[in-house]
Formats: structure tokens, sequence, C-alpha cells
């Protein structure tokens, strides 16, 4: 049997059918896949099912009107071609997650956030309008506040298992220049991390930072944080930023290589090398955006096991310590994580399962051991206890109950959904086996 | 917008890697086959450096879809006509309609259509056999006789057709399929040898494995090559005339080795 796997590596048995007309190829699908960088299970198909239907090959462009911004597409366009080909006329996706290696299907399913989410909202709301293939076979138009809004918001987060999206429309904005002005901010602790992100949020757009996961005490959750915005052109370098050179992680790293000391040495350089407090400066939009694109097959660096992204957000409503508290219990634990990145995010959107709320995110790569199921286990506790959810793009640990548990606010109104537009729950993946209890 | 502009003009230098001033003439295009995989990629280098395309092609829903495609950050199509390789009555309807469009003048003719199918499949089916073969080589052989006139009477331009490296040696593999290429590609020799001072350059291309959907459910060979790379290739060698390209570059001195190969070597290895 052949094997598939999310960007985590973990395998299952699955085939991918690749076909460029995805009307055709999607008659009778369990399951659409974009370009796999779902940590975990989401793209995978069912054991009972083990086909997915592949959809990069369809990505053309539709329509594109430079005045309004609107874009239609196929649904296997990926947000780097986008970019390769709008951000020359001054055009930029609303919204963009950490990787440009997405597709369009991708982004509307797990209703990627970015960082600006504090300002402009996840994807899905700057989405017009979905087609979609739906389970009984028929083709239908989604809208978020017209057509079938009910199909359109389960969609919208939903992981893929409400209907195969064909094609999305989605409001692009115009940029002032290519290029993107910054501020870094090195920050202490945790605490002086949640305010800075909650100042750099007033000002800026696009806010996000790295903290260091293993320090304990009064160091705990130090990191830096960047901010930035487009820059006005007036500033900006009055050159086209050349696109950057990509290098591919040639083979698998011996999973000790990301180990305790060479997590704390990369923490500890990458925190003092920002010696002064607060820097400015003018970067590529690539590096500001996506620095770990530049590596291509850079998952490989966990080794043959593979890994997981925990990835959880905790509600301002509990209050700030929250945060602390969950990196406490992870540092108790020891667990060593390489990257760890911290983002304030806004208000929850109408997505049913949608992952961002007002408050805070932190996001952790997991190299796979035998005690991550206990590890996850623990955090899903924890973050149960604080009124948290987790994101389901990046999740492959979680137990039916605590996700349950987690969604018992949004999940029946996701289930009602999926009843009227798959009442016999055909379309499914892997993760909905896991969290759902499809077959 | 002022500034905006000023950005794409550099972006679209850029991307070609080399000045403005050679982009400074716009080709008018016809292209068969320019909806899909390396035929797709092609357009869209061309769109994007302002060159005019009339597409033709079997479905019309699917031109219409290419063309705003093309059209979203590159020259938008002069339009678009039915034509399939596998019914020649459409070929002059086809070409005639896309000159009217390009208002009577085409530079460059693209031919990147043809159909695939494995050698266990084309020994099981004789019905499918009859189509690739006379697709690949009887079909687009007439296409680019029409093509070959229409060029001529205008006083030349430029013909740039998709054999394969299938064509270059007979190969356990695709012995159906790379007859046919074969065919093809020594036709499309002869006729610039035939015709290259008259004004007619045949650009011949041979890709080696490309990731598209006629290949797709194929396991990927080592040297596979992505179809924009094999369109970067190509608009270069129609820009220098060139008779013939490999794409990915790999494929040229991989097929070297095996046209060298003695037949007692060529019978036990699977390639």
């Amino acid at each position: 049997m052949e094997m598939i796997s999310g960007w985590g590596r973990i395998p299952a048995p699955g085939r991918q059918t690749l076909s460029e007309d995805l009307e055709r190829a999607t008659e009778g699908a369990v399951l659409c896949r974009g370009l796999g960088r779902s940590y975990g299970d989401s793209a995978i198909p069912p054991a009972s099912s083990p086909e997915v239907v592949t959809t990069v090959l369809a990505d053309r462009i539709l329509s594109f009107d430079l005045e309004t911004g609107y874009l239609r597409a196929e649904a296997g366009v990926s947000i780097e071609q986008l970019n390769r080909r709008l951000l020359p006329h001054g055009v930029f996706v609303p919204v963009t997650p950490g990787t440009q290696f997405v597709t369009l299907g991708g982004a509307v399913a797990a209703d990627v956030h970015g960082k600006n989410h504090h300002v402009k909202g996840c994807f899905g709301d700057h989405v017009r309008s979905l087609k979609m293939r739906i389970a009984d076979g028929r083709l239908v138009n989604a809208e978020p506040d017209g057509e079938n809004q009910d199909l359109f918001w389960a969609t919208v987060g939903g992981m893929g298992v409400t209907g195969h999206i064909l094609e999305v429309e989605v409001a692009m904005r115009h940029i002032p220049s290519p290029w993107i002005t910054t501020e870094s901010t090195r920050v202490n602790d945790i605490d002086g991390y949640i305010d800075e992100l909650k100042d750099g949020a007033a000002r800026f757009p696009y806010t996000f930072g790295w903290i260091d996961c293993l320090s304990r005490g009064k160091n705990l959750g130090r990191g830096t944080l960047l901010a930035g915005d487009w820059a006005d052109p007036a500033v900006a370098p009055k050159h086209y930023p050349k696109p950057k050179q990509r290098i591919t992680m040639p083979f698998e790293l011996p999973t000790w290589v990301l180990g305790r000391a060479s997590v704390q040495a990369f923490n500890f350089a990458n925190y003092w090398r920002h010696l002064p407090r607060k820097m400015h400066g003018i970067q590529h939009w690539e590096t500001f955006f996506y620095p770990l694109d530049m590596v291509r097959e850079w998952n490989r660096m966990y080794g043959k096991r593979g890994f997981t992204q925990y990835q959880c957000v905790l509600p301002d409503s509990v209050g700030r310590g929250a945060a602390r508290r969950v990196l406490e219990m992870l540092t108790e634990r020891g667990g060593a994580s390489f990257l760890c990145v911290i983002k304030d995010c806004g208000p929850e959107n109408r997505g049913l399962l949608s992952f961002p709320m007002k408050g805070v995110s932190i996001a952790l790569d997991i190299a796979v051991r035998d005690d991550t199921q206990a590890l996850v286990d623990a955090l899903n506790e924890k973050v149960i206890d604080e009124g948290g959810r987790i994101y389901l793009a990046k999740d492959q640990f979680t137990r039916r109950e605590h996700f349950e548990e987690m969604e018992k606010r949004r999940l029946p109104a996701f289930i009602e959904a999926r009843a009227k537009w798959d009442p016999k729950r055909r379309i499914r993946s892997a993760q909905s086996v896991r969290l759902l209890g499809d077959r | 917008m002022g500034s905006e502009t000023a950005y794409s003009q550099r972006a679209i230098g850029a991307s070609l890697g080399r000045p403005l001033s050679y982009v400074a003439r716009v080709m008018n295009v016809i292209f068969l086959g320019a909806t899909k995989g390396m035929g797709r990629a092609l357009a869209r280098r061309l769109a994007q450096r302002g060159d005019r395309l009339v597409l033709l092609g079997r479905d019309r829903g699917d031109l219409e879809k290419s063309c705003g495609d093309l059209a979203a950050d590159g020259a938008a199509p002069a339009g678009f006509a039915s034509c399939d390789l596998g019914a020649r009555e459409t070929f002059s309807p086809a070409l005639d309609e896309a000159l009217r469009l390009l208002g009577g003048r085409a530079d460059l003719v693209v031919v990147t259509a043809g159909r695939f199918a494995t050698q266990d499949k084309l020994e099981a089916d004789s019905e499918l056999c009859h189509d690739v073969l006379d697709v690949d080589f009887t079909g687009t052989v007439l296409f680019c006789e029409e093509a070959r006139k229409r060029l001529l009477s205008q006083g030349g331009g430029t013909l740039c057709v998709f054999s394969s490296v299938a064509g270059e040696r007979g190969r356990k593999p695709v012995v159906l399929y790379g007859a046919a290429k074969a065919g093809l590609t020594r036709y499309l020799e002869g006729l610039d040898h035939r015709y290259r001072s008259e004004g007619l350059k045949v650009v011949t291309v041979k890709p080696g494995f490309v990731r598209t959907g006629l290949t797709a459910g194929l396991k990927s060979p080592p040297f596979a090559g992505e179809p924009d790379d094999v369109a970067a290739r190509v608009l270069r060698a129609i820009d220098r005339g060139s008779p013939v390209v490999y794409a990915p570059f790999a494929w040229g001195p991989i097929m070297a080795v095996i046209r060298g190969l003695p037949r007692f070597v060529m019978r036990r290895i699977g390639f």
C-alpha cells in the first residue's frame, strides 16, 4: 500500500489522485488535499477508503479584477503562485499563513490566519464565494451572506469534510509597495511578551513573535517580537524584491540533532542576536512572512519519526497568566521545542470550527517521541482548563473526548450542518474519523 | 497607481532575467494545448511578457478558463477557437479564425497538445492505441502542415512543437507512444531543413518526464521536471530559433547515452 502523510511526516496508508479537472475528479471522492501542509491527518483519507484527490494541478486564476482586487481561482492554486504572479501588480493575499505553500482550498478549509489576525481576521473573512461539490454529487455555490451560507460557514474551518471546494473567490488587497517596514523588540519574559504583543498590535497590522520554551523561572518565555507593515513607497527601496533563493533539506537528520542542547543554543543565539531592545528595518516580504519557506522540506529536520505541532489559543477572558501557566507546564515536562511562535488573535468569526478567538495563540513543534501522546493529552487538559482550544490543521494526537470538551459550545452546530449537507458522512478524513467518529 | 506600475514593469523584466529591450516586440501567437500542463506554463510566460495569444483546443469552457488565467497577470488573449487534433476538418477553420483574431498575422504557432497512455494500456486496447497514434502523429503532422502553409505565405515565422524523448530510441515502456513521437520528430526535423531558408523556423521540444496531469499516477523517475522550468527553457529556444531543445536540461545528456547503448543492453534494461 502506498503511504501518505501530513507535514509532520507521520505516515498512513493512502493514495493521491492528481487531476487538472476537479469537477470530474471529485465525483464520488471522499476527500480533497492541497499541498499537504497541514501537520497532522487533516488531509489523509480515512483507512476505510484510502484515496484522496490532490488539487494542485487545478491552478488557474479564473478571473481577476485589478480595480476591485476580486479574484476567482481554482482551489489548487497556491498562495505562492498568487504572490509570484500578482505582487508585481501591487496585490497581495488579504491573509497569509506562515508558509506560502498552501492552496486556496486548503486556506479555506483550515480557515488559516496570519500575523494580521488581530485586524483582518481569518482567510475565510475575505472569501466572497465558494463553488463546491457536495456529498450527493451536486455542484453548489456558497456565500458568506447569501446562498447556502450555512454550508459556507461550516466549510470555512471545516477541514474539508463538508464538501469539496472547487473554486474560491477572494478579495485581494492592494499594497503600497512590495517591501515591509519592521520593528522588532527583545522581550524578557512571557508576561512582558503579552503586553508587548498587545502594544504592537495597536500600532502594526502584522505582529508575531518567537519565544524560548526552554528557559525557566524569570526567563520563561523570553524572546523576540516582530511587527511590520507594508512600506510606504517613499521609504521602500526603488527596485522590486528579487525572488529569494531556496535550498532543500536533502535528507532526514538523526533524531538526536534537535535535542535539548542544540535547541537551547539556537534560542540563546536568537535572543542575544537582538542586542538593542528595539530594532527597525526594511525587509523582503518573503523574509518577513515566510522565513521557513527558504528551506524546502525542512520537516525532514525532525528525523524518521516525524513531528507534530501543538497550537492552541487561550482566551483573554481568563487573564494574561494563561500563557504563562501553559508554558510552565511544558517546561516542567522538558518538551524541547525548536520553534515556538506566539501571536495575539482578534475576535472569532462565524466559521463553525474556525480556530482563532480573542486571546493569545501559542504554537510549538514537538518531535515525536514515545511520550508525545501523553504530552499532548496533558497540554489539552490544561487548555481545556483555561477555556482554550486547538488548531485542527496542526493536530494529529488529540483525543475525541478532549476535542468535544473544547468545542462543546460550537460542535453541535457543525454536526447539524454536516447532517444536512452530508447525512451519510461520505466526505471524511482520517482526522474526522478520529475526532468526529466517522468510519 | 504610479509607483505600482513601475514596480510591475521591472518585475516582468526581472522574471525573464534579461533587459526589457528584448521584449519590445510583441508576438502574435497561435497556441494549441495551452489549457494543460506544460502548455499552460508556456502560455503564461508568453502572456506575462505581453505576447498576444489565441488559444486553440477542444473544450470551449476550458479555453475560456485559461483565457481568464492568462489575463490575470499578462496580456489578455485575443480569443480562442475550437480545434481537435483527432479531427482534421477542424484545423483549417481554427487557424483561419485565429489569424483573423490576430489581425491577419502570426509570428509563432505552438503545439503542446497530444495524448499519452502507458504501454500496457495501449497494448490492451487497440481503439485507444489507434487514437493515440492518430493524434500524436497523423493529426499533429497535418495540423503543422496547415500552419506551415500559412506561416510561409506571410514570409515565415516560428513553429514550436512538443514531441518527446520517447521518440529517441525504441524503449520498452514507450514502444507505441514512442513510435508516434519518433515519426513526429523526424517530420519536424525535415521541415526545418527544407524551409528554414524561407524563414520558417521549426523548434522541436523533447521533454523528458515532467510532472503534469498527463503523467499523474506514474512514478516519478530521477530528473523529473516541473512544467514551469520546461516553459522557461522552451521560451529561450523559441526566441533563439534553436531547432531542438531537451527539457529539463538533464534529459539531453541522458538521451545521448541512451542513443549510444547497444541493442543487447536495451533488451535487458527496463528504461
